[in-house]
């Protein structure tokens, strides 16, 4: 990366096409394990899946898999700041 | 602009200053920002959902999850078209580009369509915060339709915007001045489209699946 051209190595057009396959099935698979009636792991399972879902679109749509290691350390200093927030909040309404 | 004063600065040993990865530094920390404002709203959601479970599950119930679905595969497609978008341009395949932009630009609008469907269909039921068949909902249900209009209202904006920045990006490309040397703009374009959809990502599943 030293050079001042940029240094991208070229991601295959398919390699973007399989993500997106990857994504749909991901897709149908939420819609059709709603429709089961599973009370109290609805709303895990659908975070679950939305969770693999959007790990997939910051892997390659953004290209985090292809950075340097910074932007996947800020993402993550930034998730885990999140975590404070969630805890925190949890923390405050269940001992009211 | 501040390019043109480098090149002053220094005289004709430096080219026009250019930092590609502060470019993309600058980008992400805007994302955060993004994350943080959705972020709160989530929180508040996930608040309510613990205090008010059924009311947000019959809430839930009543949007239609077909349409939810439709729109989550509308918005994925667009985010490849856009990634494939920035593909083509760093393969110097300019037309190529522009035609994956104008799809995703199309699929963008078609998001915005269905997305007003759903909403003027339960405007049509005068399910309006305020209105007095919103009013006589049982509380958790009248939050859950409240956040359902802020939460996706401040989605569809960021959709917008995105349209915009779509445009803004295709003129650039068109002109000549992002191409496959220098495609800071479009990349970054295409990270703020992406982090639309994963928002929405986690938008979907919360409001039209937990019923």
């Amino acid at each position: 990366m030293s050079s001042g051209t940029e240094k991208h190595a070229l991601v295959p057009y398919g390699l973007y096409v399989k993500v997106w396959l990857g994504l749909i099935a991901l897709t149908v698979a939420t819609v059709a394990v709603s429709f089961l009636d599973m009370k109290n792991t609805v709303i895990l399972t659908a975070m679950l899946i939305a969770s693999v879902k959007s790990t997939l679109v910051l892997l390659y749509f953004m290209h985090l898999r292809f950075e340097r290691p910074l932007f996947t350390i800020m993402l993550v200093a930034v998730i885990l700041t999140y975590g404070v927030f969630i805890s925190l909040t949890f923390l405050d309404y269940s001992f009211r | 602009m501040s390019g043109e004063h480098a090149i002053k600065a220094h005289g004709a040993e430096h080219t026009e200053h250019h930092d590609p990865v502060a470019n993309k530094i600058g980008m992400w920390l805007f994302l955060f920002t993004e994350l943080i404002l959705f972020g709160g709203l989530f929180i508040a959601f996930a608040v309510y959902l613990h205090l008010y479970r059924w009311d947000f599950r019959a809430g839930s119930g009543s949007l239609d999850k077909i349409l939810g679905a439709v729109n989550t595969v509308i918005l994925l497609t667009s985010s490849l078209t856009m990634a494939l978008a920035i593909a083509a341009l760093s393969r110097k395949k300019v037309k190529a580009s522009l035609s994956l932009m104008a799809g995703t630009v199309l699929l963008a609008v078609m998001f915005l369509g269905v997305k007003a469907v759903e909403w003027g269909h339960k405007f049509h039921l005068d399910l309006v915060p305020g209105s007095s068949v919103m009013q006589n909902k049982p509380m958790g249900e009248q939050i859950f339709y409240a956040l359902y209009y802020t939460m996706t209202g401040v989605h569809a904006l960021h959709v917008i915007i995105g349209i915009g920045a779509i445009a803004v990006a295709a003129g650039f490309v068109k002109s000549g001045r992002c191409h496959a040397e220098r495609p800071g703009l479009l990349e970054n374009v295409g990270l703020y489209w992406h982090l639309v959809d994963v928002i929405w990502i986690f938008l979907f599943p919360l409001f039209y699946l937990i019923g």
